[in-house]
């Protein structure tokens, strides 16, 4: 539901990179979204158009890499994939495991001319 | 132009004397194009870093003004607005109370609060399904900040999005309803997850309802181990003492 407004959040920082170093237009943006974040990379792609009409991204291509979330159980002493931020270990049970990836929601680089 | 935010082209100043400020107006879009070639910008940023900039900002502010502001999060109908309501009538001459209501549409809540006797600004987010640190810097900026006060804020009904969202709050307390079912905490663990203090609510109601309080307390307990839990009742007062109390343990911690 708040894909608009990450997706405006991430225009809001590219153009202050644009402040910071004038392009001309934006060809590429690209995020990296987790699977734990509360993000939906279809929502994101559905609404950016949008967002990025009458800004300097706008005619931009929007670039999600999705991260796969993943935790680490201490009972098995191993890392273990994640679904649900609060699941349980797939293979003892255990839970609640520590999150080590999936969490991600950044902007990583963008493409200008 | 806005001091906190810098912001210049949006038009939410207008409303600000009535006591709501609009923020479903529309996004800015105002950019000068220059000159480059064709290149990759590495930026490796939070896309919530704006978001996290104000709301330090909006904290320190709080702080230096002596002032602790609670997030007030839950679905829409679970007794967030009566909640106040109650508490006002009853602790308002303790603390100052202010309240700084978030909805779609409407002033209904925040005239709700005012009723009660305590100052109240309302934020109308239009489309937007959360308050963000934006919104509240500019809530700031209209409501008396005296030290010693409570500032609450009650976010737009939404167990999901308000999550991912710091306001620049002290806690985050999340209300939950009898009559909404006690896997909530599981169906939407990150909500439960971020709050420092659980309030079930409508507990009036346990009599009619098949609600499993014990299922409902462990699973918010597997979700957010360390969560504060108090059991309320917005229509009749019983635990609102002990949120109170929970309330100054939090002042006299800051």
């Amino acid at each position: 539901m708040h894909e608009l407004s990450l997706l405006e959040s991430i225009i809001d920082l590219v153009e202050e990179e644009h402040r910071k170093h004038p392009f001309q237009q934006v060809r590429m943006i690209r995020i990296k979204v987790g699977a734990l974040a509360m993000a939906m990379p279809e929502s994101l792609r559905f609404c950016f158009a949008i967002v990025a009409g009458g800004s300097i991204a706008h005619g931009a291509r929007l670039e999600i890499e999705e991260v796969a979330g993943a935790g680490w159980c201490g009972r098995c002493c191993c890392s273990v994939v994640l679904t649900e931020r609060y699941g349980p270990c797939p293979k003892c049970g255990n839970a609640p495991l520590h999150v080590t990836a999936g969490e991600e929601l950044q902007l990583a680089d963008i493409e200008v001319e | 132009m806005c001091t906190v935010c810098g912001c210049e082209t949006h038009d939410h100043q207008a409303r600000h004397d009535a006591g709501a400020i609009d923020f479903g107006a529309g996004l800015a879009a105002v950019h000068v194009a220059g000159w480059s070639q064709e290149r990759t910008i590495r930026i490796e940023r939070g896309i919530l870093a704006k978001n996290d900039a104000l709301a330090r900002a909006n904290r320190a502010r709080l702080d230096a003004a002596g002032v602790l502001a609670l997030n007030l999060m839950s679905s829409p109908g679970s007794g967030k607005t009566s909640l106040l309501v109650r508490l006002i009538q009853d602790c308002r001459s303790r603390r100052p109370l202010v309240v700084i209501e978030g909805d779609q549409q409407t002033s209904r809540d925040a005239e709700r609060i005012r009723a009660a006797g305590a100052p109240a600004v309302q934020l109308n987010t239009g489309s937007g399904c959360h308050l963000d640190a934006h919104m509240i810097g500019h809530a700031l900026d209209v409501l008396p900040l005296v030290p010693g006060s409570i500032v609450f804020i009650e976010n737009v009904g939404n167990l999901v999005c308000p999550a991912a969202f710091d306001l620049g709050e002290a806690h985050k307390v999340v209300m939950l309803a009898v009559t909404e079912g006690e896997d909530k905490p599981l169906k939407y663990p990150n909500m439960f997850a971020a709050a420092d203090l659980l309030l079930v609510n409508k507990t009036d109601l346990l009599p009619h309802l098949e609600f499993d309080m014990d299922a409902c307390l462990a699973a918010a307990r597997r979700v957010n181990p360390h969560m504060d839990i108090l059991r309320v009742s917005a229509r009749t007062g019983a635990g609102i003492e002990a949120f109170y109390d929970w309330i100054e343990a939090r002042v006299r911690a800051s």
